[in-house]
């Protein structure tokens, strides 16, 4: 398989890299640009940015195991992070958590990031989003939800295509 | 700044203008800041209403303050989950530098500055300073030891950097317009200007409400029509977790004696906790604090002990790592909090997590996270003991010999 960002991204890229005086401090930027595009931080993926910014892969690697946001799997087109935490469980988040696995044929106990057969949907817990007084709340890819009723977690799901 | 006694809305409370004044100016070294939008202490969600809805307020204080502190580049590190509010951010940055707000000789006034957006991916760690720096330069997040890692004289790239939260660098447009004297007539002494204050939990009216700082009280945040309307129907209140996650909750009926001012005089007054005014001091005198200004209410229908669960996975997750009391600390009570909410609970589980919540502050850790996951188990266990005995006792004797 090659590995090819395309010159538009990379332009982009480049752009990004005459924000910081010390090249390594777009790594984060790169790694999400890079996620955002292939959709996981492949091998090839770390390699690149560290050539990019004249590191050694571990620098970029250790990053990637570190920060929960990146993934090195594919993940479904359609992302949904469910908030776990207090505010939130109390406004009945781990029922919406359950009510996604079961209408997607996922397991509600399993730990982690689960995705269904067709690639289409990936459904995991994430830590306060900083959205409690609107509990439940959760993202689809880039959109926040808030006050997710059972009602609104199906039209969220319509929606995703 | 000094004048209007503003105190970091991020959660410390410390004087934003002391803070500036330890800044390193003779090190011929550039100085940075950074604006901390990491946002992501439990309970909290003001930061990103005022990125979401006014981008534009946070780049003007920024702008003064960078001005002020003779910086040339600052950041704002805004947490990754919010993709849209970078959008927005950077939207306005664009706009402001179309104006000459931002960039070379800045209204033609001789001065440069540029500001650019930085994503965090997920780590609650990088809200903490020095691992917020050690994110903006491209590694993990990992907090520095103070001393020496001060900021102040060795942050970013080992310069001079100021860290502050998206609030306090909006309230610097409001002093730098109204002028200190003016600004510090808002709030209560020592406890200048407005803050936000996040509601959240089994209240009826949820929310985001701006206060003059003490000049409401909790009892009022949680019961005034104007703010928090009450709890639930028929439901009575069982605790308040009064500043973040991270801060010690405060027990319904709990009373406090506060040092107030009489006639000139020093007195302590008897205060309920429902009646402790919403601010730094009061807070820290009740034994807890105002942290992020984030108050979750919790009424007789929560199980204390799946509460403290909940929050106890959350530092287990999010623990950095480097510290052995924090990293094995924070796992340790999380997984006791576990058995106890799963039927596999002992009598001695309370005496056992307050026991690992003791040995992890104090000096033995690198950061103030080792405090930040111990208060919560420190407190509810002490606050409501029996709950937590009650439950390992029954899963005890439900358990066959
Ligand atoms: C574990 C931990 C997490 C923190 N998270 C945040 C945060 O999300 N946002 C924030 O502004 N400050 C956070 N802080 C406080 C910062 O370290 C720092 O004190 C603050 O950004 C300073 O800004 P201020 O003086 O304007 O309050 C955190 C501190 C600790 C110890
Ligand atoms: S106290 Fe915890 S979070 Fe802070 S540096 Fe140590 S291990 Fe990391
Ligand atoms: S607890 Fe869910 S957004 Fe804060």
């Amino acid at each position: 398989m090659s590995f090819t960002v395309p010159a538009n991204l990379e332009a982009e890229i480049d752009e990004l890299i005459t924000h910081y005086p010390v090249k390594r401090s777009a790594s984060l930027m790169l790694l999400h640009a890079l996620q955002e595009h292939f959709g996981h931080i492949s091998t090839e993926a770390t390699v690149w940015i560290a050539k990019k910014l004249g590191l050694q892969p571990i620098n970029v690697h250790e990053l990637v195991t570190f920060y929960p946001m990146f993934r090195q799997q594919p993940a479904g087109k359609y992302v949904i992070k469910v908030c776990r935490t207090l505010s939130c469980a109390l406004g009945g988040s781990h029922k919406l958590h359950e009510h996604f696995c079961t209408k997607l044929g996922l397991d509600p106990h399993a730990h982690g990031l689960q995705t269904t057969k067709d690639g289409k949907f990936s459904v995991e817990f994430v830590e306060c989003l900083a959205g409690c007084g609107t509990a439940p709340v959760m993202m689809c890819n880039e959109d926040f939800h808030e006050g997710v009723s059972h009602a609104k977690a199906d039209e969220i799901l319509g929606k995703c295509k | 700044m000094k004048l209007s006694g503003l105190r970091g809305r991020g959660g410390a409370g410390f004087s934003c203008g002391l803070k500036w004044s330890f800044v390193d100016r003779r090190s011929g070294k550039p100085i940075y800041l950074i604006c901390n939008a990491d946002e992501s202490e439990p309970g909290t969600f003001k930061d990103r209403q005022i990125i979401h809805k006014d981008p534009h307020q946070l780049i003007e204080g920024m702008i003064i303050s960078c001005f002020a502190n003779d910086v040339k580049l600052a950041y704002i590190y805004i947490r990754g989950e919010m993709p849209k509010g970078a959008k927005l951010l950077n939207a306005a940055l664009k706009e402001a530098r179309a104006k000459n707000f931002l960039g070379k000789n800045i209204l033609g006034s001789g001065y440069d500055l540029e500001i650019h957006v930085h994503r965090g991916a997920g780590a609650y760690i990088c809200g903490e300073e020095t691992g917020l720096i050690e994110s903006l330069e491209g590694k993990r997040p990992y907090p520095r030891i103070k001393p020496p890692y001060f900021p102040a004289v060795l942050g970013l790239y080992m310069c001079p950097t100021i860290v502050n939260n998206v609030e306090t660098l909006c309230n610097v447009k409001h002093i730098v317009t109204m002028g200190g004297a003016e600004f510090a007539k808002l709030g209560t002494p020592n406890n200048t200007g407005t803050r936000i204050v996040s509601l959240s939990g089994q209240v009826k009216r949820p929310g985001y409400y701006e206060i003059e700082v003490g000049k409401a009280t909790i009892g009022q945040l949680i019961n005034d029509p104007a703010f928090g309307g009450g709890l639930l129907e028929g439901r009575k209140l069982k605790a308040v977790i009064p500043g973040g996650s991270s801060s010690k909750v405060l027990k319904a009926g709990e009373k406090f004696k506060l040092k107030r001012k009489v006639e000139g005089k020093d007195v302590e007054v008897e205060t309920d906790m429902l009646d402790l005014p919403y601010d730094f001091d009061s807070l820290l005198q009740a034994g807890t604090m105002s942290g992020s200004s984030a108050i979750i209410v919790l009424d007789d229908t929560v199980d204390v002990v799946d509460v403290l669960a909940n929050l106890s996975e959350f530092y287990a997750h999010e623990s950095c790592g480097q510290c052995t009391p924090c990293r094995e600390g924070s796992l340790w009570m999380s997984k006791t909090l576990h058995r106890l909410t799963h039927g596999e609970g002992r009598k001695g589980d309370a005496d056992y997590l307050v026991k690992i919540a003791d040995n992890i502050p104090g000096g033995k850790t690198i950061c103030a996270f080792g405090e930040a996951c111990s208060w919560p188990v420190q407190s509810f266990v002490a606050k409501f003991k029996d709950d937590f005995v009650a439950k390992g006792t029954a899963d005890e004797e439900a358990r066959p010999p």
